[in-house]
């Protein structure tokens, strides 16, 4: 029963890592940038939400929307100063610069926030330890619900507004080629903004659950960044639902692994996310991985 | 020496010659430093050492194999470990030193067919989680105690005085011995394949540059560098926490040295490593906001000087203090005897 239980925490836990994600998934899936300041920017929007809610006596749901709209601009400047210059000199530069951004932001956050571990739990009152029963020994947290839930309705919600909308068009016209989306009167450089922007804000989305279901700290990011990146990759990259399924599995590995030791919890997932690698490497033909070479490298 | 009508093909100019005899005196001082210079100064020396090394191994990563890792740290790491549980096995201290770097060589091997095989952020990303999951299996060896640590008490049976000499020749022998072989290899064939590489990947495999293999080599290098350069820095501190060798930071003072230094030219790692130490001395006591100076500079330099300080010297003034390239001369027409044409090909290194 433990097993089952420890598997049903792993899939919940998994929305929350879907939900971190899809914003990576997002941005890399467009732009082909792999933003290392994803996790920071999660850890960010956690401590913007804090400083209102506990420090400023604001209710927790308009605080947040405050903070995303804040980090949806944040975002789109962010794409607007930095990713589209750094984006030109080549495919590898973005990471440097994104590494560059995440020591600034959380060494910014720990020089004015110490490092202290904070949490917004005191702020959803008994949603943080409310749980529903399913059987005698087996239950669920209503907060770890609600995330899931959130997560598979994001997800939903984004995969609609690539395949249903005009806007969803233009994304998908633009991670294909850009110049050609310009030629169909695309203004691309307004569609990556907006992509940098939807991809900031999911990570806020995240950041805002790290703090409600757990402690965060300046230094939190990294390895909340590491999580969602093992989400992507497992799920394979370019298709949300696919991280849907890499967080689950990844969130599963974590749990089953802490219940065979106490170390395990992290150690499993690092290593069925490089098991998922290697083997997807092997299974990948000569040929696929010709074609995949060429795509990346197509201008 | 090639000679057909009027071109000729060099490699030595007066500058390079004026560069190399001059780097090569300072090696020679360097070298018997321990014997002139006093105990504060050899131990900053050995930290600059070290921190050259460090450059020198991402600059080969990222400014010659185009791999751009945050990860590093791993071979950092296991470098030190080894050393540990080689010294805990009855090797003498500093043997045990120099083969626990080389097994973080070893380990960069086993890895590189995983490893190489990954592209652009998967593999930057991929080499991190190769750190955290090296850090979490040390954690886990009894002698280490988790995050308590060890240290390495063998050291404790120099004196003083004795071991700082032997420090500094390590960090120094270490230093020399890279950076050594990446100018031997970068003068050679593979220098050519490596650059090709830089430049092109697609372009240098369809000439038929074996790309894997010549990765290869770059990998298990800077593994084996960073694993001597791990080695070395227990050496100075004597204590091994996981935290502190296993830490992503190191990965971002390796990413400032080359950057600001200039990506994928010999000297800019070492400039890099000269100016993080010059700003660590004077600014690390400010602990965070230095770290976010670090930050920002990366950031800056790679929006708007991706070729670094001595990239863009070089780029500038066509300075090149070291013969790594060949530089072809075009004699002047005779009828116009003044103007001499001077052409440099900065991918010219495979020799027919």
């Amino acid at each position: 029963m433990i097993w089952v239980n420890q598997i049903l925490q792993g899939v919940l836990l998994g929305g929350y890592y879907a939900l971190l994600a899809c914003g990576l998934s997002l941005m890399f899936g467009v732009m082909r940038i792999i933003n290392l300041a994803h996790g920071d920017l999660a850890v960010l929007a956690a401590f913007l939400v804090w400083l209102l809610v506990a420090q400023g006596g604001m209710p927790l749901l308009p605080a947040l929307f405050v903070v995303l709209a804040a980090m949806a601009v944040l975002g789109a400047v962010m794409q607007r100063t930095m990713l589209e210059r750094s984006l030109r000199s080549g495919i590898l530069v973005p990471l440097l610069s994104t590494f560059g951004l995440s020591i600034v932001i959380e060494n910014l956050l720990f020089a004015q926030f110490g490092a202290d571990t904070r949490s917004l739990a005191p702020a959803i009152d008994t949603l943080a330890y409310d749980s529903w029963s399913l059987t005698n020994d087996i239950y669920v947290g209503q907060l770890s619900v609600l995330i899931f839930v959130v997560a598979v309705a994001l997800l939903t919600g984004l995969q609609l507004l690539l395949s249903r909308t005009a806007l969803g068009r233009a994304l998908r016209a633009t991670a294909e080629n850009p110049d050609i989306a310009e030629l169909v009167g695309i203004n691309s450089r307004a569609v990556y903004a907006i992509a940098a922007a939807i991809a900031v804000v999911t990570a806020a989305i995240g950041g805002t659950f790290l703090a409600m279901r757990a402690t965060f700290a300046p230094y939190a990011g990294p390895s909340q960044l590491i999580f969602a990146f093992e989400a992507v990759v497992i799920g394979g990259l370019n298709s949300l639902w696919g991280t849907l399924i890499g967080g689950i599995v990844l969130g599963v590995a974590q749990n089953i692994g802490a219940q065979l030791d106490p170390h395990g919890f992290l150690i499993a997932g690092h290593t069925v996310f490089l098991l998922v690698l290697a083997a997807r490497l092997v299974l990948s033909s000569e040929l696929r991985s010709r074609l995949r070479l060429r795509r990346e490298y197509s201008p | 020496m090639i000679r057909r009508a009027g071109i000729s093909i060099e490699r030595w100019t007066p500058l390079s010659l004026a560069a190399s005899a001059g780097g090569l005196a300072l090696v020679a001082f360097l070298a018997v430093a321990p014997l002139i210079l006093g105990a504060n100064a050899l131990d900053r020396l050995t930290t600059l050492f070290i921190y050259i090394t460090l450059g020198a191994m991402w600059n080969a990563l990222a400014g010659y194999g185009g791999l751009i890792s945050v990860g590093q740290q791993a071979f950092f790491g296991v470098g030190a470990y080894a050393a540990i549980r080689l010294s805990h096995a009855g090797l003498p201290v500093y043997p045990a030193l120099v083969l626990g770097g080389l097994c973080a060589g070893l380990f960069s091997l086993l890895l590189s067919s995983f490893a190489l095989r990954l592209r652009g952020g998967e593999f930057a990303i991929g080499m991190w989680v190769v750190a955290e999951l090296c850090h979490l299996l040390v954690n886990l060896d009894g002698l280490i105690q988790g995050e308590t640590g060890t240290s390495l008490i063998a050291l404790n049976a120099f004196a003083p005085e004795q071991r700082r000499a032997d420090n500094y020749w390590l960090a120094f022998a270490i230093a020399v011995a890279l950076l050594g072989l990446m100018f031997a290899l970068l003068r050679g064939r593979l220098g050519g394949s490596i650059q090709a590489i830089r430049d092109n990947e697609e372009a240098a495999a369809s000439l038929g540059v074996r790309v894997l293999a010549t990765k290869r080599v770059i990998f298990v290098i800077a593994g084996a560098g960073c694993g001597l350069a791990g080695a070395a820095w227990l050496a100075t501190s004597i204590t091994f926490e996981p935290n502190a060798y296993f830490s992503v930071q190191w990965s971002a003072y390796m990413i400032f040295m080359a950057l600001v230094g200039g990506l994928g030219t010999f000297e800019g790692p070492i400039l890099g490593a000269i100016l993080f130490f010059l700003i660590e001395s004077f600014f690390g006591a400010s602990g965070i906001w230095y770290l976010v100076g670090l930050g920002a500079a990366a950031l800056v330099f790679s929006l708007f000087l991706p070729r670094g300080l001595w990239g863009t010297l070089e780029d500038r003034f066509a300075l090149h203090l070291l013969p790594l390239g060949y530089r072809v001369r075009i004699a002047a027409p005779p009828a116009a005897p003044a103007a001499s044409g001077e052409a440099v090909s900065p991918a010219t290194g495979i020799e027919g």
